[in-house]
């Protein structure tokens, strides 16, 4: 579904990024882990054309995403904040959304009313605009948002972080069912070790830009990646 | 642990911190190399204004004694004192920000509260606006010390004059914080000199009288710049409290929740697929202070024409009937589009990742512009009353504006690199009132006066109107070419605009 090939990214003469090959099969829920600075935000920023490639490119779905923007229907995200509209309802930003990617307000509707217990009665029917919600709130809105129009792709920068246990755990289940049962290939990034290995079937930990493990969860591999960065550092 | 190392600096060393922080925020900030030619362009102001003032200082004296000989240049100039500072403190308003650092990160580190905020203030009275004055007011004194005035009272007057001008400097920001917590933003400084003017115009009190013989008994008497000293320190102190109470962190974390305004936006549905971005635009408008202001703007450019029409002294100069239609149909257009793409700054790359088309996105803002100059039109028609000619001139700069300067906005938008914040509060909101927004409204007033003019001089009133009108239906009828040029044009500068509006600063 997505291939990444030579694609290397430099800011001045400082690289940033630097992935040789990299495959991520259609309907696998992919873990990205490393330590802040290891490049798994500049990754997803272009993965979603947000910034260029140094060199090389991505290709989603054989649609390279730098030449391109027929990659956006089927493609949806979440990375930080300023993914969300602050003047708008959580319902009016669901319908915003909805509208770009062609479903109408009885589609949203019926997708959002399966997240009811995920958004614990602090998201719809506020009367608040997004802007005043807390940062949790903030984020279940914009994750349930890049869920809206059946994409094929979902990409969600660091989704456990700020989130509450019971969301958390919530959050863990919707992941493993969009990829299992409906085949959605699902990009996630985490600082969290065992949040990833619950959900993600394959797990690569960046350092410094380059891929240094690409492992397939089993049970070992928490205590693996636990020791892997617990583990001195070599460069 | 240092916890109290930067506490014990010597002040002056502070101050260079401060200032050396400033300059890192100037030339790392990403609209850098275009605030460089900004720059430039404002030297070139700068020195402009400086050359004018310096003129007027030498030129003041030969020339009230031409006006008037008999009387005497000094208490002449004092007269005019009081239209000087009204004038000064409407400048000061639309062009002096207020120099406030980026002091939030500041506000935790181990520095008095006191510091930042005497630094924020001080700093200002460094400002150009400050010294402009001097440039005519040095060389006045000076040609009335060489006529033979005494020399002591002359200084003492030029003093006098320096500490009116730093008394504006900080009565300005007193103005400018309580114009910011209102929404009509501009109002409270042209109430505030408007009704002094009033006052004055129909010598309720004679403010300008009582002004020059305050100012001429100072000049008498040096002990009286005491009473100067105490208006300023007051003001200082005066500003220091409303700075240093802004100055909390949970003033800028404290979120007041507003009330949804929700409206029914279906009529929107009839421009078919910009629907969502129309709503959205819609939405933008009005639930944000900033953009709201935009709004309210149209009743102020509505009101324009009523400067001039009423004046026989204007009755036949035609080139200004197109200048107030430009300006009168096209004020949301130009205070609405001066911001493009910047009012979707907070969320840009949201837009950029998602499945939409950047022509639907440009072209919803285009919609919303042209109905608000059809609408501005319709609303301006009264102005019939002061003859056909003015209808008919609305008439072809409504056309231009459609078919022109929309465009030119947009393309200009395509540059843009500045972030605008939205959900800013009124605590430090004077994001947007410099001169930047001022130079790029120049070209679109001046070019299609210009055409008007030349065509009206040349030719027949007439001609100029249809040259206008014929500018206007071809960029109606290219419409589909040139939004695909601009639309390339913001493709083009995607990822530089994501990455600067990213930024903070």
């Amino acid at each position: 579904m997505i291939t990444t090939t030579n694609l290397s990214k430099k800011y001045n003469t400082n690289p940033v990024l630097n992935i040789a090959h990299l495959e991520i099969p259609k309907g696998q829920s992919f873990g990205l882990v490393g330590n802040n600075g290891a490049g798994k935000t500049t990754y997803f920023s272009l993965l979603l054309d947000l910034i260029q490639p140094t060199t090389g490119c991505i290709k989603n779905n054989d649609i390279q995403v730098n030449l391109s923007e027929d990659w956006k229907p089927f493609t949806s995200s979440f990375i930080d904040e300023s993914f969300l509209i602050g003047y708008l309802t959580a319902e009016e930003y669901f319908y915003f959304v909805g509208e770009l990617r062609g479903q109408n307000k009885a589609d949203v509707d019926a997708l959002v009313a399966t997240f009811e217990d995920f958004f614990h009665g602090e998201i719809l029917g506020q009367k608040k605009y997004l802007r005043d919600l807390s940062k949790g709130n903030q984020k279940k809105a914009g994750i349930v948002a890049a869920l809206i129009g059946n994409p094929e792709v979902i990409i969600l920068d660091e989704p456990f972080a700020n989130l509450d246990p019971t969301t958390q755990i919530k959050l863990k289940q919707i992941v493993k069912d969009l990829a299992k049962e409906q085949g959605v290939t699902v990009l996630i990034s985490s600082h969290d070790l065992m949040h990833v290995t619950d959900v993600c079937e394959r797990i690569v930990v960046l350092e410094k830009g380059e891929i240094v493990k690409d492992i397939v969860t089993s049970q070992a591999t928490l205590k693996e990646l636990e020791n892997h960065f617990a583990g001195t550092q070599k460069i | 642990m240092s916890f109290n190392i930067t506490n014990d600096l010597k002040p002056t060393i502070m101050i260079q911190r401060f200032l050396d922080l400033e300059w890192k925020q100037f030339t790392r900030s990403a609209s850098f190399g275009k605030s460089v030619a900004l720059k430039i362009v404002m030297i070139f102001f700068a020195l402009y204004f400086i050359g004018m003032f310096l003129i007027m200082g030498v030129a003041m004296y030969p020339l009230l004694k031409k006006i008037s000989p008999e009387s005497d240049p000094f208490i002449l100039f004092n007269g005019f004192i009081f239209f000087w500072i009204l004038g000064d403190l409407v400048l000061r308003f639309f062009f002096q920000k207020l120099p406030v650092m980026s002091v939030k990160p500041l506000l935790v580190l181990p520095i008095k509260r006191k510091k930042i905020v005497n630094f924020v203030l001080n700093k200002s009275a460094l400002s150009f606006f400050n010294f402009l004055p001097l440039f005519a007011i040095v060389p006045f004194g000076l040609t009335l010390i060489f006529n033979g005035y005494s020399v002591s009272t002359i200084v003492v007057w030029m003093f006098t004059m320096l500490l009116i001008t730093l008394i504006n400097n900080y009565l300005n920001f007193i103005i400018e914080s309580l114009a910011a917590k209102t929404e009509l933003s501009f109002l409270p400084v042209i109430l505030f000199a408007g009704s002094l003017y009033t006052l004055n115009h129909f010598e309720l009190i004679n403010i300008a009288d009582l002004l020059s013989s305050g100012i001429q008994s100072v000049a008498a008497n040096p002990l009286l710049l005491v009473v100067l000293f105490f208006i300023l320190i007051g003001l200082y102190w005066y500003n220091f409290t409303i700075l240093r109470n802004k100055l909390f962190l949970d003033s800028s974390l404290q979120t007041k929740t507003q009330e949804v305004q929700a409206s029914n936006l279906e009529w929107t549905k009839k421009f078919g697929d910009i629907a969502p971005f129309m709503q959205l635009d819609l939405k933008l408008l009005w639930r944000n202070k900033r953009p709201k202001s935009a709004v309210w703007m149209l009743a102020f450019g509505l009101l324009y024409g009523l400067f001039f029409y009423p004046n026989p002294i204007y009755q036949d100069k035609e080139f200004l009937f197109a200048f107030v239609g430009i300006f009168v149909t096209g004020i949301f257009l130009i205070n609405f589009g001066q911001f493009i793409p910047a009012w979707d700054s907070g969320y840009y790359k949201m837009l950029m990742s998602q499945n939409i088309k950047y022509q639907q996105y440009l072209k919803s803002k285009y919609t919303l512009m042209t109905l608000s100059v059809i609408l501005l039109f319709v609303l301006s028609i009264p102005y019939v009353y002061f003859g056909w000619k003015i209808l008919l001139a609305h008439f072809a700069a409504a056309v231009y504006n459609i078919g022109v300067n929309t465009y030119v906005i947009l393309l200009g938008g395509s540059f843009n690199r500045k972030k605008i914040d939205l959900n800013q509060r009124a605590a430090f909101n004077f994001q947007g009132t410099g001169a930047v927004q001022w130079l790029i409204g120049l070209p679109l007033l001046l070019l299609p006066i210009g055409i008007f003019a030349v065509f009206n001089f040349a030719f027949s009133f007439e001609i100029g109107i249809l040259v206008l009108t014929l500018l206007g239906v071809t960029g109606i009828i290219l419409h589909q070419k040139i939004m695909q040029f601009i639309t390339k044009k913001y493709l083009a500068s995607k990822h530089k605009m994501i990455a600067a509006f990213d930024q903070d600063n």
